[in-house]
């Protein structure tokens, strides 16, 4: 077994494969303490809980306490490898400071209390609420890091019991326009591709995607692919040099909020070129005609002006997706968190309608997931949708879902869509919420405007719960906080970005008194009473498998069946995609073979939006549309981005992530290894942009917009000229100094697509000015990913010998 | 032939439902989501102002190309109120009634833009007709998002 310095060697080592070929197995592996396997008592059965792709592993625990992590050589999604956040995030779990018992406000402090205490503060106030005002006062705000079993046990409360229609997850932040431009574009939600897709694909694209850094195991598979025989081409947009645009056959980086023009002309060019398999869409699609005459305004040359790309480039790019054979497409936050999101995002699947690539080996479709669970909260009801792909819009799916809880209809709210998260903080803004529940995420870092939700959870008129394993930034504001039990710590299933369903079973027991967040929820259900319509307790279950059973019942028969999956099934082998039922027991490996579709207007999940208003499409209007349940190809027109660079702020400011650290870094940043080697927040500029402005590598700048300023060092990178980036992962609880420049979050504006709801995090614009020069002190940003630098010579990323993992490769395998 | 009327009826409700829009962005501007979307339908409308004075020309008509909007002082004395009313839920009231008001001026302007396709086809004005049929849908989307809008934020109003 090879040891490699995983810091500075993210990917591993290479195991190529050419197309069609089976991605070689490689087993990564991390004890602490220089324990070996032989040491370990036994392994717990896991997958990643600190990115979307999956990756099966197995937890070592000693002691009963867990000491490492070893990839799964059986699980489909990777084949045994893990990447550093797998290998090195779990150790926050024993950190020293994890949250072990109830807090509570009295006289303005957060004290330690019981259970007991706090569970009645919570309830009682629920309850007086809900005789006040009703269930309009009451709010949950979730995460994408939960379980099924949680999230489903929650939507069934808030949904069902309490018959609130406010509640939405951070998933609004990540994963949002991965669902609303599915459902625009098949009706429905769920991922058409399969990530075997790489395996067979010969051109990849990738739209927005830093695949690298976010699912960096899926990016060493197709690093494997490059490294083979007949390797695919890569297609990047992104205004970033990432290490996806380095491999990148042609990279575009387009300026920040133009990305439907973009994909506008790669769309007049594949029309133009009759590049589209035109018996497909025939067959198989509405919207043709509408889409022609959309497109045929966006010629190269236009895009070109508005993108700042070369014309030529854009051809070139066009000529790859529409050439080629097996085409692959993921799209991620540099579509999904900028200006008209699903618009574009939409656009990639117009690609993919238009060229009849669904369904089949490589021709894949991955709209990605930014969080591990994200897709779960889609299926399960906490985020903004009704449990099981349900149409809120249809009384029929409404009828249903009362029989599954056994309620009468009414108590289901279905008046509208249910409220997405910014317009719960809007509505807590202004009063009308004066209680929310907030469950696994820390707004006080990742939503947008920070000062403005500082101010809303301040407000002493509304009652915050926050449920969490650490305190946070958010945990600050609340009248009661509850700790909780975290992966590895309760058993439950997740689904990937690919619907790869995966069991973890719980390794050790959790510190102190912290619960599972489902044992939360059902002591909650318990104390308020509530009951089904026959006055019969309203949640049937007591532990995960029974509320995993539960949500089997609830999806039968729909996209997202899980039927024919329990948990003997998934224990010992390979996590499974759904829909997996009696028909289909071994689980499906794509949707829409032979271009069919769950867009029948009595099957569907939604009947769409007006791209521009975001105005819900009427049943009547979709009926007519869509008769027989095809794709639909949805035309949008370009719009100027809301907020433009001016004398003022004469740049556009675009955050992101890096791939050592997740979110607010709660986890990762007490995981020595990734703090380490990202250590403190850091600023980005192009080589121009920084001499036009005598600014040098390391300097401290200011970065400001007309909501905040933040203080962070310069990297002189690949980005493209007139954008600055900002990691958004750093917060205030282990800031050095007490100020609140830190944070990116405090720059960014309020206002998101009118369709998917997703806040915009990748346009704003910004000024720079310099507060101090380097003065040899080195700016804290890695070397070995987009944010290399591109001056100088500069200490690479290292993690040393504490980042030594194994790495266990078949035998005649390449080290 | 009355042509003329209707692209000057047409010219006149487009520009009014400009101020609309634009007044109702402002008074709405902490709901974020009502003012970006309001001033983006604006945009439609302003276009429109432009193209119909361009349209009437060939009938002798001498239109403003530029659409009206509130006055600039106008426009930040109704940001700064909405800042100021932004903690309170009354305003909330105020925003089903610019809903319900806004659906009204939406829907009749796109009726004046049914008038003159329908005048187009009958003077065989295939180029205005071309025009009508481009405009009337987007005008249209602004009273279907009027009406959206209203179904869905109603329920917190009217519950809270």
């Amino acid at each position: 077994m090879a040891r490699i310095d995983r810091i500075a060697e993210p990917w591993g080592s290479r195991t190529p494969y050419g197309p069609g070929e089976t991605w070689p197995t490689r087993v990564d592996s991390y004890l602490a303490d220089g324990l070996t396997e032989e040491q370990i008592d036994r392994w717990v059965q896991s997958a990643s809980i600190l990115h979307s792709n999956g990756d099966g592993l197995d937890i070592a625990v000693k002691d009963d306490r867990i000491v490492g992590v070893r990839g799964r050589a059986v699980d489909r999604v990777n084949h045994g490898r893990l990447g550093p956040k797998d290998l090195f995030g779990w150790q926050a779990n024993n950190s020293a400071d994890r949250l072990t018992r109830p807090l509570i406000r009295r006289d303005g402090e957060l004290v330690g209390t019981d259970w007991d205490t706090a569970m009645d503060a919570v309830v009682g106030t629920v309850k007086r609420l809900l005789e006040e005002q009703g269930p309009s006062a009451i709010a949950f705000y979730t995460t994408g890091q939960l379980f099924i079993e949680d999230y489903y046990t929650l939507g069934l409360i808030a949904h069902g019991g309490i018959g609130t229609n406010h509640v939405d997850g951070n998933t609004r932040l990540c994963t949002a326009t991965a669902a609303a431009a599915l459902k625009e574009s098949f009706a429905c939600d769920g991922q058409p591709g399969s990530y075997t897709d790489v395996d067979h694909a010969d051109v990849i694209a990738l739209y927005g995607h830093n695949v690298a850094e976010t699912q960096s195991v899926l990016w060493t598979r197709i690093l494997d692919r490059l490294a083979g025989p007949n390797p695919p081409k890569l297609l990047c947009v992104d205004p970033r040099l990432t290490p996806v645009a380095r491999a990148a056959t042609v990279h575009l980086a387009p300026r920040p909020g133009t990305n439907v023009m973009l994909m506008n002309a790669l769309l007049h060019e594949i029309v133009r070129n009759g590049w589209y398999d035109r018996d497909y869409v025939d067959a198989h699609a509405v919207g043709f005609d509408a889409l022609k005459t959309q497109v045929e305004k966006y010629p190269p040359e236009v895009a070109a002006e508005v993108c700042d790309v070369p014309a030529d480039q854009i051809r070139a790019a066009a000529r790859l997706v529409g050439t080629a054979e097996r085409l692959l497409s993921t799209v991620l936050q540099g579509f999904y968190q900028s200006h008209q999101a699903t618009a574009a995002a939409v656009q990639v699947n117009n690609v993919h309608i238009l060229r009849g690539m669904l369904g089949k080996p490589g021709c894949g479709l991955l709209q990605m997931n930014g969080q591990p669970t994200a897709e779960n909260t889609r299926e399960c009801g906490a985020d903004g949708d009704l449990p099981g792909f349900r149409n809120w819009n249809n009384d029929a799916h409404i009828k249903d879902l009362a029989r599954v809880w056994n309620l009468e209809q009414i108590q289901i709210p279905h008046y509208a869509p249910p409220t997405h998260a910014m317009q719960i903080f809007r509505y807590a803004e202004e009063g009308s919420i004066r209680f929310l529940w907030i469950i696994g995420t820390n707004p006080l870092v990742s939503l947008p405007e920070l000062r403005r939700i500082r101010s809303i959870l301040g407000q002493e008129r509304l009652f915050v719960v926050v449920q969490d394993i650490f305190a946070t930034e958010t945990t600050e504001f609340a009248d009661v906080v509850l700790p909780a039990a975290t992966w590895g710590e309760k058993t439950g299933t997740f689904t990937n970005a690919d619907r790869t369903v995966h069991l973890s079973e719980k390794a050790v027991e959790p510190p102190g008194e912290a619960r599972p967040d489902m044992d939360i929820f059902l002591e909650f259900a318990r104390r308020l009473g509530l009951e089904d319509k026959d006055g019969a307790p309203l949640v049937k279950w007591s532990d995960p498998e029974g509320a995993f059973e539960g949500w089997k019942e609830c999806s039968r028969g729909r996209p997202c069946d899980y039927t024919g999956i329990t948990y003997d099934k998934l224990r010992g082998g390979s996590g499974i995609q759904w829909p997996c039922s009696e028909d289909n027991p071994d689980g499906t490996e794509r949707l829409y073979a032979d271009g069919a579709f769950w867009a029948d207007p009595d099957h569907c999940e939604e009947y769409g939006r007006d791209m521009v208003t975001g105005a819900p499409v009427a049943a009547v209007e979709y009926r007519a549309m869509n008769p027989d349940g095809k794709a639909i190809l949805k035309a949008a027109e370009y719009l100027p981005p809301i907020e433009l660079p001016s004398e003022e702020y004469p740049l556009l400011l675009t955050t992101g992530r890096t791939l050592y650290h997740f979110h607010t870094r709660t986890k990762t940043g007490r995981a020595p290894q990734l703090q380490a080697a990202a250590p403190e927040v850091w600023v980005e500029m192009a080589p121009t942009d920084a001499a036009d402005r005598g600014l040098g590598e390391g300097d401290l700048l200011e970065i400001s917009t007309p909501r905040g300023r933040v203080e962070a060092r310069l990297r002189i990178s690949g980005i493209r000229p007139g954008v600055v980036f900002l990691p958004f992962h750093y917060g205030y609880w282990d800031a050095a100094d007490s100020g609140t420049g830190r944070a990116a979050n405090e720059l960014t504006i309020t206002a998101w697509d009118p369709v998917s709801k997703q806040p915009l995090f990748k346009t704003a614009a910004a000024a720079v000015r310099r507060l101090a020069r380097a003065d040899g002190v080195s700016t804290p940003a890695p070397t070995t990913t987009a944010s290399a630098p591109v001056t100088g010579s500069l200490p690479p990323t290292r993690g040393g010998h504490d980042a030594e993992a194994g790495e266990l490769l078949p035998a005649g395998g390449q080290a | 032939m009355k042509l003329d009327m209707a692209i000057e009826e047409l010219h006149r409700s487009e520009n009014e439902l400009h101020g609309v829009l634009l007044g109702m962005s402002d008074r709405h501007e902490v709901d974020h989501e009502v003012f970006h979307v309001t001033r983006t339908m604006a945009r439609w409308s302003e276009l429109h102002v432009a193209e119909l004075a361009e349209a009437g020309r060939e009938f002798g008509l001498e239109l403003d190309p530029r659409a009206a909007g509130p006055a600039l002082w106008l426009e930040k004395l109704q940001q700064k109120t909405s800042e100021l009313t932004g903690r309170r839920s009354a305003p909330g009231l105020l925003l089903l009634a610019d809903l319900r008001h806004l659906y009204r001026e939406a829907g009749g302007t796109a009726l004046d833009w049914e008038l003159l396709a329908q005048g187009a086809q009958v003077a065989k004005k295939k180029q205005l007709l071309d025009f009508a049929e481009r405009c009337h849908p987007q005008t249209l989307r602004v009273s279907k998002w009027a009406e959206a809008k209203l179904k869905e934020s109603s329920p917190q109003i009217l519950a809270s």
